[in-house]
């Protein structure tokens, strides 16, 4: 086990730091002076001179990737090209409207996909089971961006109910709350679906086993059976794949972000795109990309930790 | 060069089994579904601009019109009718999906060969090169890297191409792992065969199965990639009838006028849907055991 952490977490700190120079670098693939461009064509060549100098874009190209890992390693971004604030800052605040987006949407996607599945699956066939995969996988199908659009268009547009734009006030968690469950639905629906394929799967492959017979044969009551026995296995896979959901709600809340006007990451990537900032985007992205890494890390640990025939296993091997 | 000891594949044996499995998936109700979709795609993309109007046809007295006799769609916000500019998109939308996942099947495929067989070092390198690619969900390479190329269809199909290699590189490398150590293949090696050689004659053919499963499963989401790239801006560039651009224009004028988004999100949803379930037929009738290897990589990418 300790050997594993050791391997697992030299690799991403790898991934990690070849992100960072792939980021740092990124400045430099760009077609055209980004300082010119950001600064148009009526900018006068001292203005320019002047721009690059504070930039640090005249040192050469290994010192300020160098420079910017080191500074991202200390948590600083680099500056806002138009404003002059800190970037570190601006991602920060966005952060937290992504992360409680993308947390409250993995928590539909758990809370509801979950035991939709093994309805589904304590009932195989039955006309809910069948229902449930029908649902499932349309659900599964839709991207995030045409569940929000269509959400947007039913509920604040048609219907008149909830916020269409923003994210509300955080200090008032009811109003924070409100501007959250579209866009959390948005990106939750096809994970919902994802999930309950995945517990009714599972949940089958389990209830068919040697030691969930062995319960049935004790005469234990079937609730017990399937609720404290089947259902214990039947989500280690579910974990297992958390992480990568996790992630793809992150990918996902770009688009959802853009449609209800939320300003979280993707939006300030997106943003970022539209007026040449590079170190907003560079910024952006990178948190983005950390987050993606931290969550896939920690579901690969806990999915060990809470299933320990993997470590038997690897034991063995 | 070696000797082609395989015996000669008779090609309408190939066909035949081609027809057999396509009437296997139909026989499945959502394989059906999936039939339908997929040979009402094909007809959009082939024949289907025959049928309808210019998609780039302007006429601006009669824009964000409902649906009508003229138009049976309704019209944009430059009066042009939906309808064409959907079936025309519909090329779009293949056009970068099908060379993407075709791309990113080469290189994952050349990926993986190497990291599986040769193994040690080069495979810890390839881990780590495909982990940070991975490290990014696709959507968000995507932003990073046309940021820097700029809106255009060739460079949507190199981040999509991109962002799907280090799946195929995964399933191949498992695949190779797990055969390079079979008995046949060692004796085929202690025969003297070449490195190239039992890699075309014995690994090749066992990892395709996975890989055609994966490009199933790939085709829709790559579809959704575009479009939504597209929609937020750094995609295929306007005036181009991509669905995406039909999203973002009908976006900004979603209240005045919902039938631009609706209708283009309606077709996402069903193309989506009819490649998704027929790849999922596929994978089905192909192979049950490929599951595993498959599970879990890809599914909701976008």
């Amino acid at each position: 086990m300790a050997q594993y952490l050791l391997k697992r977490l030299g690799m991403t700190v790898a991934v990690v730091l070849l992100v960072t120079l792939f980021l740092a670098g990124v400045v430099h693939l760009i077609p055209g002076d980004p300082v010119e461009l950001l600064l148009g064509p009526r900018a006068t060549d001292e203005m320019i001179a002047n721009a690059r100098e504070e930039m640090g874009l005249d040192d050469p190209i290994v010192v300020q990737v160098a420079s910017f890992v080191w500074n991202a390693a200390q948590g600083d971004l680099g500056r806002d090209f138009a404003t002059q604030r800190p970037v570190s800052m601006l991602v920060s605040n966005a952060t937290f409207h992504t992360m409680s987006l993308a947390f409250l949407s993995l928590l539909l996607s758990v809370g509801l996909g979950i035991p939709l599945g093994v309805l589904a699956a304590t009932k195989p066939d039955s006309l809910l089971d069948r229902t449930t995969s029908v649902i499932s996988v349309s659900f599964i199908t839709m991207p995030s961006y045409v569940t929000g659009l269509f959400l947007l268009l039913l509920f604040p547009i048609a219907l008149g109910v909830l916020p269409a734009t923003g994210a509300g006030d955080p200090s008032e968690p009811l109003n924070y709350l409100r501007h959250l469950i579209l866009p959390a639905s948005a990106l939750a629906i096809t994970w919902i679906g994802y999930f309950a394929r995945l517990v009714r799967t599972s949940m089958l492959e389990v209830v068919g086993s040697n030691y969930i017979r062995v319960a049935r044969a004790y005469g234990l009551r079937e609730t017990v059976v399937n609720y404290r026995y089947a259902l214990k296995n039947a989500v280690i896979p579910s974990i297992a794949i958390l992480g990568v959901a996790l992630g793809n709600l992150l990918g996902g809340s770009v688009f959802v972000e853009l449609i209800f006007a939320r300003p979280g990451l993707g939006n300030l990537a997106l943003n970022a795109i539209d007026a040449r900032n590079f170190p907003v985007l560079r910024g952006s992205i990178l948190v983005i990309a950390l987050l993606f890494v931290v969550a896939n890390l920690l579901a690969d640990l806990s999915y060990r930790f809470i299933d320990p025939r993997i470590r038997v296993e690897e034991q063995q091997t | 060069m070696a000797t082609d000891d395989r015996p000669q594949r008779d090609p309408l044996r190939a066909l035949r089994a081609t027809v057999e499995l396509l009437r296997d998936i139909a026989q499945r109700p959502t394989g059906l579904v999936a039939l339908v979709i997929i040979a009402g795609m094909i007809v959009a993309v082939t024949v289907g601009p025959l049928f309808v109007a210019d998609p780039a046809a302007q006429d601006i007295p009669r824009r964000l019109e409902g649906p009508s006799l003229d138009h049976l769609l309704g019209t944009d916000h430059l009066g042009r009718d939906l309808l064409a500019r959907l079936v025309h998109g519909a090329r779009i939308a293949l056009g970068v999906a099908v060379p993407s996942v075709l791309i990113a099947m080469v290189i994952g495929l050349i990926l993986g060969l190497t990291a599986g067989y040769l193994g040690g070092r080069m495979d810890s390198f390839v881990i780590v090169v495909t982990d940070s690619i991975q490290a990014f969900p696709a959507v968000v390479l995507g932003l990073a890297i046309l940021a820097l190329l700029g809106p255009s269809m060739t460079n949507v199909i190199i981040v999509i191409a991109l962002a799907f290699s280090p799946g195929y590189a995964r399933v191949v490398r498992a695949s190779v792992f797990a055969i390079k150590e079979d008995e046949f293949v060692q004796a085929e090696r202690s025969l003297g065969s070449s490195t190239p050689r039992i890699l075309r004659l014995h690994i090749l053919p066992n990892v395709i199965a996975p890989m055609l499963i994966l490009m199933a499963i790939d085709l829709p989401v790559a579809v959704t990639i575009e479009a939504g790239l597209s929609f937020v801006g750094v995609g295929v560039p306007p005036p181009e009838p991509s669905w995406g651009v039909i999203l973002n224009d009908g976006f900004d004028r979603i209240r005045a006028a919902p039938w631009p988004v609706i209708w283009a999100a309606l077709t996402l949803m069903i193309t989506t849907l009819g490649f998704t379930l027929f790849g999922e037929a596929l994978r089905d009738r192909l192979d049950p055991r490929v599951r595993e290897a498959v599970r879990g990589d890809r599914q909701g990418r976008s």
